[in-house]
């Protein structure tokens, strides 16, 4: 990434004003070309429209899981109310009833670590078996995965819960973990990642010096792939992460609950009948479920961007 | 894996037949195991609903073949085609709007011409990371004419704002909440492909006088076309998939929001509520090959202005 900006002209030095030393030359005229271009605070304005839409939302889950249920009903949406109930609100989530809330997290884990890791792990051999070798059915194999991206998730989810009904899969973590597992974007990401990143001379060194494929791949070819490994990994993590069809057709019991589901169905609780209206306790828990995400993505980003620009050279 | 691994062939250069058939069976043993798995969650799936597409269950005479019957039936399903049409509707406004706003964002980033543009780029992206649940819910709050954000400003204004989940305007209220879930998402895309045009290209152009517009006109669109095609093709898949946003908006908005408010939507309803495991597997397999074809189609109008 980034080879625009030199290094030497942070955007602060750019903009001071520079005292005449008159004998100094002028910067020369090429300053503002393409390459170091003027700012501009009308872009800057109009860009920042688009920033506050993403961010409003965010802004307004934060303000209001500080809020008590009476709170939400009684102050703006867009202020805090004079009842802090922050700490509260983030207690009363993770305990509300019997703690269902930290077993929803722990569920979400498991489908992430297990289903996103596998998917991640499984699409990293393919995309370098597509990338580096020559193998009779790789058109194929290309052509029907990128197709079935194509089916809608219910062309599969029906037959799916029958198939795995019939196979007493329903209802356990497996129905929730097994499809996860492929991630035909991750596929397709890593193989052209690997078909970049990966020189086709390094791997027939390592092989003239008698080094086996399997070697050959974890010492060789995974170094080279770690960017795009981490971008695959959060995407499928937040595939995983996120998922809420797949879960809602696959699981009764509440105890196998990701957050999602059971986020939704402690918002559902209101419109039954006699059912206790816990919005604050929604809210809460879902800042508590966005900021894992968030916080991968910032911590992460180096990476996982390096990796999703050598993703997108290819057409 | 390792017993496929032949005799050190360094010295001894093998027979030519030999290293290509090893090399094929080691590609094959690197993606076997994705293979594997994905004839298990997106083929057999597929096999199957085929199979049951073609049967129908009843409660008296249980289970007999009818061939294309179900088939028929969906074509003539005046709640299919209604579902369909909103969908449609929706991908026809909401997909423009978006990744409209997501290009134009990635130029403007791309240009270099923004005061932080890496807070911007991380920024306006992070709607992604939130669930689509959640962020269902957030808005859903927001949109409530009693206690949301559109409440607070009747009253702070004294108007009367039209409810956003009214029969008018709820799929503008999904399509707002697709938008935000996405644009940020488009818009990296798009800022990848951006990155990696060479910038001799820019230079050159812009001795020959070539300004900021020519510039995107002639190099930087040309350029990001794969992207944008891959862009378009996977909102409209999302567009005719359209199931959890109006899902769980469905709580407050109970008659608005019917069950067969999107195909998808539809599809569920009467597999897990109206038990019609073969009808419902009839009609995502049209939805299925509808979706197919309008991706291919695009994909193919992408790549013939390439040409």
């Amino acid at each position: 990434m980034g080879a625009t900006a030199p290094a030497t002209a942070t955007p602060g030095e750019d903009r001071a004003p520079r005292p005449v030393t008159g004998l100094r030359t002028p910067r020369p005229g090429r300053r503002h070309s393409v390459n170091r271009p003027r700012r501009s605070v009308l872009l800057t304005v109009l860009t920042g429209l688009v920033l506050v839409y993403a961010l409003v939302p965010l802004v307004w889950l934060v303000i209001n899981s500080t809020k008590t249920q009476s709170g939400l009903l009684s102050s703006s949406g867009l202020w805090f109310d004079s009842d802090f109930a922050f700490f509260r609100n983030i207690a009363d989530t993770l305990t509300y009833n019997d703690g269902v809330f930290v077993r929803w997290l722990f569920n979400t884990l498991l489908y992430v670590v297990v289903g996103a890791g596998g998917a991640t792990f499984l699409a990293v051999l393919g995309g370098y078996a597509l990338a580096k070798f020559q193998f009779p059915g790789k058109r194929g194999i290309f052509a029907v995965v990128i197709g079935a991206v194509a089916v809608p998730g219910t062309a599969l989810a029906v037959p799916t819960f029958l198939m795995f009904s019939k196979m007493g899969l329903t209802d356990t973590p497996w129905a929730v973990i097994i499809p996860s597992l492929i991630s035909p974007f991750g596929l397709y990401l890593m193989w052209v990642f690997a078909a970049e990143a990966i020189p086709t001379e390094l791997l027939e060194a390592a092989r003239i010096d008698g080094a086996s494929e399997i070697r050959t791949f974890f010492t060789v070819s995974l170094p080279l792939l770690a960017p795009g490994i981490v971008t695959v990994l959060l995407f499928t993590m937040v595939a995983t992460w996120n998922n809420y069809f797949l879960p809602l057709i696959m699981l009764k019991n509440p105890d196998w609950y990701p957050l999602t589901l059971g986020l939704n169905s402690w918002n559902a609780q209101a419109q039954t009948n006699g059912g206790e209206a816990i919005f604050n306790l929604v809210i809460t828990g879902s800042l508590l479920t966005i900021v894992p995400l968030i916080a991968a993505f910032l911590l992460l980003q180096r990476y996982w961007q390096s990796g999703l620009a050598a993703g997108s050279v290819k057409e | 894996m390792t017993a496929l691994s032949p005799p050190s062939t360094a010295g001894h250069p093998a027979p030519p037949r030999g290293p290509r058939r090893r090399r094929a069976l080691i590609g094959w043993g690197f993606i076997g195991p994705f293979m594997a798995v994905f004839a298990l969650v997106f083929l057999a799936p597929i096999c199957y609903s085929i199979y049951l597409s073609l049967f129908r269950t009843q409660l008296v005479g249980g289970t007999s073949f009818v061939g294309f019957d179900n088939y028929q039936r969906a074509l003539e399903d005046p709640n299919f085609w209604s579902a369909l049409g909103r969908v449609t509707l929706f991908l026809a406004v909401q997909v423009p709007v978006m990744l409209g706003i997501a290009l134009l964002v990635a130029l403007a980033i791309d240009s270099g011409r923004l005061y932080g543009k890496n807070f911007f780029r991380i920024a306006i992206f992070l709607p992604y990371a939130v669930p689509a649940v959640v962020a269902a819910l957030m808005w859903g709050f927001m949109y409530g004419t009693r206690f949301g954000l559109v409440g607070n400003i009747n009253d702070a204004f004294g108007v009367s704002l039209p409810d956003p989940l009214s029969a008018g305007l709820v799929l503008a209220s999904i399509g707002n909440i697709v938008t935000w879930e996405f644009v940020g998402y488009n818009m990296l895309i798009f800022y990848s492909a951006l990155r990696v045009i060479p910038h001799s290209l820019y230079e050159a152009a812009e001795i020959d006088g070539a300004g900021q517009l020519r510039i995107i006109s002639a190099i930087k669109l040309p350029a990001i076309r794969g992207a944008l095609v891959i862009a378009t093709i996977f909102s409209i898949i999302g567009s005719f998939q359209l199931f959890n946003e109006p899902s769980i908006l469905k709580n407050l908005a109970p008659n608005t929001i019917t069950t067969d408010f999107t195909p998808n939507f539809y599809t569920y309803s009467l597999a897990f509520s109206g038990q019609q495991h073969n009808y419902a597997a009839t009609v995502a397999i049209i939805m299925g090959i509808f979706t197919m074809i309008i991706a291919y189609a695009v994909q193919l109008r992408g790549m013939r202005k390439e040409a």
